[in-house]
């Protein structure tokens, strides 16, 4: 999933200040699995930002809140439509997808992000979340033991380990795990050592080219992949 | 036909003698250019560091640059941290044109150990790619296969951290540089012989040159930084002791001592082909190692 954390109150304070009517806008998909823009932190926000406007005098905004199951998927943003005449900004609590997804859908209405969208990745455990996938269009895991080496060496490197790692961990962060001893030890115990000794040549960033796109082209009924 | 001087002792069976400058952060070389001029003629080559530590500097091929003006012999140490592969080529490109042909390819340190922690990495090629990088430039063609004006020819080396406390992965990574095309290797700080012993039992089926490294000390509490803060230095519990165990103001003098013991060792013993002197920061002492060592370098 998409992980991503809240910004702080202040800068959200900042970006609505020229706003009277400002939605806050959840996402019912990522957002409130990684605890930054559900229907509870939607909620949170809202009684935040009335506390701290009841304290600091003279800002008037009125707010509105709602959660869409998805801000990513425009038949989700349908049901929008009759609530964005009301409001003079959307404060998306979406990840940097749903923002543009909304900017894209009302051109109209400025729409400001509520969160910093961090990674992809998973929940470690109760409030902490790791990256895993990069979305580099070029997965290698079948080569690395299914740890990205992309992701999870700080050089996203392809040939082994640097001369930095050290107790197993990584020169760039002593808590983090060496990507590389990781998929050195899952391919030892897979009996695979020998993907370690091959050659892998440098990355081929085209891959996909930025900005990405993703055509899939219908595959007919008795054609491959059926 | 050798293509450096380098590459030509890298053919003999001396045992060589090669230290490390570390650039200015700044446009004042004048303390760089008298490191040069009192090491040229007592080591076999002079390697230029690029940014050691991810600490912006003057460049490691102006520093190379520098050498070649002062007479001496430059290895340019080459990390794929800051340049893409256009630049990477490109500078290669740059050094062959003005005689710097030793090359030492590192991946190079993570951008969060230095002074501009927010920058981008770059590390579009590994340490093992760029050798390869070099070996199809001086095919005549860049690596997306167009034709050069000009084929430049490189003598190339790597880095092996004989030390490392979990060695399998690393001895893999030496396997593939040798087959990229390594000749030498200048290894990560040695602190205890017998990690080299082991490694050299490893790396003399190869057909490669192994120099030693030597990095001097210059107190307990040097030692005790690095080993927390410097990326692979793992400095043993003994030289921490013996270097502890001096009065104030003589750890730069135990460690030149500790230093030139190394050496001597491994020259004695016959450990590997050659040493490589980091004295980070301190480069006016190497002269004093080499002479304690008895070192003598034969003439250029």
């Amino acid at each position: 999933m998409i992980v991503a954390e809240q910004k702080p109150l202040q800068e959200i304070r900042r970006m609505i200040s020229p706003y009277e009517r400002v939605l806050i806008l959840g996402c019912g998909t990522c957002m409130t699995v990684c605890d930054a823009g559900g229907e509870r932190e939607v909620s949170f926000l809202h009684n935040a930002l009335r506390l701290a406007q009841s304290k600091g005098g003279n800002e008037a905004h009125r707010f509105l809140e709602y959660t869409l199951k998805r801000q990513c998927e425009s038949e989700f943003l349908e049901t929008l439509v009759d609530k964005v005449g009301d409001v003079d900004a959307i404060l998306s609590l979406g990840c940097g997808i749903g923002v543009q997804a909304i900017a894209e859908r009302f051109p109209d209405t400025p729409v400001l992000p509520g969160v910093n969208t961090s990674f992809m990745g998973m929940s470690k455990e109760q409030g902490v979340w790791d990256e895993r996938c990069a979305a580099c269009g070029d997965c290698r895991l079948e080569d690395t033991a299914g740890i990205c080496p992309i992701t999870r060496c700080t050089k996203g490197i392809l040939n082994g380990p640097c001369a930095g790692t050290k107790n197993g961990k990584c020169e760039a962060n002593k808590d983090m795990d060496c990507a590389w001893v990781l998929i050195y030890k899952r391919l030892e115990r897979l009996g695979q050592l020998e993907k370690m000794r091959r050659y892998y040549p440098m990355r081929n960033f085209r891959a996909i080219p930025r900005p990405k796109r993703l055509v899939r082209t219908p595959v007919g009924v008795g054609e491959d992949n059926g | 036909m050798a293509n450096s001087l380098f590459e030509e002792k890298l053919h003999s069976d001396e045992f060589l003698v090669t230290t490390e400058v570390g650039p200015p952060k700044g446009v004042d070389v004048s303390e760089m250019i008298h490191h040069i001029d009192i090491l040229k003629d007592k080591v076999d080559a002079i390697n230029m560091t690029d940014h050691q530590s991810s600490v912006m500097r003057f460049p490691s091929l102006g520093g190379c640059l520098l050498v070649k003006e002062r007479g001496g012999e430059p290895i340019l140490q080459m990390t794929c941290r800051d340049r893409n592969r256009l630049a990477l080529q490109a500078d290669l490109l740059l050094a062959y044109s003005r005689g710097i042909v030793n090359v030492l390819c590192l991946t190079g340190d993570s951008i969060d150990v230095g002074d501009h922690k927010e920058a981008k990495p770059v590390f579009d090629s590994d340490s093992v790619q760029l050798l390869r990088m070099i070996r199809t430039l001086e095919s005549g063609k860049d690596i997306a296969g167009n034709d050069l004006k000009g084929a430049p020819k490189f003598c190339i080396g790597a880095s092996v951290h004989p030390e490392a406390d979990f060695i399998e992965p690393q001895l893999v990574k030496f396997d593939k540089k040798v087959s990229a095309g390594a000749q030498f290797f200048q290894t990560q700080g040695i602190f205890d012989l017998g990690s080299l012993r082991r490694f050299m039992q490893y790396a003399s089926q190869f057909d490669v040159k192994i120099l030693a490294g030597i990095i001097v000390l210059a107190s307990a509490r040097m030692a005790q930084y690095m080993n927390a803060n410097v990326p692979g230095i793992i400095i043993s519990q003994a030289i921490i002791d013996e270097l502890a165990g001096v009065e104030k103001g003589k750890g730069l003098q135990k460690g030149i001592e500790i230093a030139a013991r190394f050496i001597k060792t491994i020259k004695e013993e016959n450990l590997c082909h050659g040493v490589h002197i980091m004295a980070v920061g301190n480069e006016s002492i190497v002269p004093d190692i080499i002479e304690a060592a008895q070192l003598v370098v034969a003439p250029r």
